[in-house]
């Protein structure tokens, strides 16, 4: 493939992208200045190995690929640091972030919970959550990010679920 | 006073609802795409620059005359697709170790001409 059309396919897939890694980034390192150093390296490192993804593909989304890629170098990060995340995902800045000011009136707690929930699960089942929810992926689409079979993914985002009812049942609402 | 809270029953809670709602996408800061279309553009440039570089430490030294006859041939190979970011990505990322290593300016360029053409073979090796 000549570079033109390698760099139009890259520059295509990242604008397809891009709110997909910095969202996945974003609550993969619960900051917005890590986030979008994440999201910088994430489309460096896929562009340095772009083509020959182009040719593996085999015609599959690159989105697992990329998803795979921010998962690989968030590890990284936090091996480097020997550290989980400095801040985890801050409730009220991320609440004023992402959500409109009808969807904090009506359910801050709620969100606030369920938040809390998702950052007391173990790292593969947090992961696996944010990718079905926050990015829309389906059960394939997160085994190849992850690198497992579809089986073992469905029962990965089976059993992050239902531990996380556990865990916002126990939390409990106002008496 | 203390938030009292009392256990909800588990089988009542809508998990995957106020998944949806809590995990909703987060817009990049305008600024990001943009930051990135430029490094990815310096990425290739940096490609153009290290060559250079080179020339001018052949140029002065003329035991690499003979490598800067091969230049064009190189540059050709390295400047087309992928390979010319690879090249310009691990070249980049050795230039801090040069500076410190480098006893004058001469030096840091022979040395940076020096890893441009040894991560040129590498990618041609691929």
């Amino acid at each position: 493939m000549d570079k033109l059309t390698l760099d139009r396919e890259f520059t295509e897939l990242y604008r397809a992208h891009l709110k997909d890694v910095y969202s996945y980034a974003y609550y993969r390192v619960g900051n917005h200045h890590d986030a979008e150093d994440l999201t910088e390296q994430t489309f460096l490192q896929a562009y340095r190995h772009f083509e020959r993804a182009m040719a593996e593909s085999d015609g599959r989304p690159l989105r697992p690929w990329l998803i795979r890629i921010a998962h690989n170098l968030a590890a990284n990060l936090y091996r480097d640091r020997s550290r989980k995340p400095q801040t985890p995902i801050d409730d009220t800045q991320h609440l004023r972030t992402v959500h409109t000011t009808e969807d904090l009136v009506e359910g801050r707690d709620e969100l606030a919970r369920i938040l809390e929930g998702v950052q007391q699960l173990p790292d593969d089942r947090r992961e696996a959550l944010i990718m079905r929810f926050a990015l829309g992926m389906d059960n394939r689409e997160i085994a190849r990010a992850m690198g497992r079979t579809d089986g073992a993914t469905k029962v990965l985002i089976h059993r992050a679920i239902k531990q996380l009812e556990t865990i916002v049942a126990e939390q409990g609402v106002p008496a | 006073m203390a938030d009292a809270r009392k256990p909800e029953p588990a089988g009542l809670i809508d998990v995957e609802g106020m998944l949806r709602r809590a995990l909703a996408p987060v817009e990049p800061p305008d600024d990001l795409a943009l930051r990135l279309d430029e490094t990815l553009t310096s990425v290739t440039d940096l490609v153009a620059e290290e060559l250079e570089a080179w020339e001018l430490a052949a140029v002065r030294d003329p035991r690499r005359w003979v490598d800067a006859l091969a230049r064009p041939a190189v540059a050709a190979a390295v400047g087309t697709g992928a390979g010319a970011a690879l090249v310009a990505l691990r070249v980049h990322q050795g230039r801090s170790k040069r500076l410190k290593s480098a006893r004058d300016p001469l030096a840091y360029v022979e040395q940076t001409a020096r890893a441009v053409a040894d991560e040129t073979r590498r990618v041609l090796d691929r």
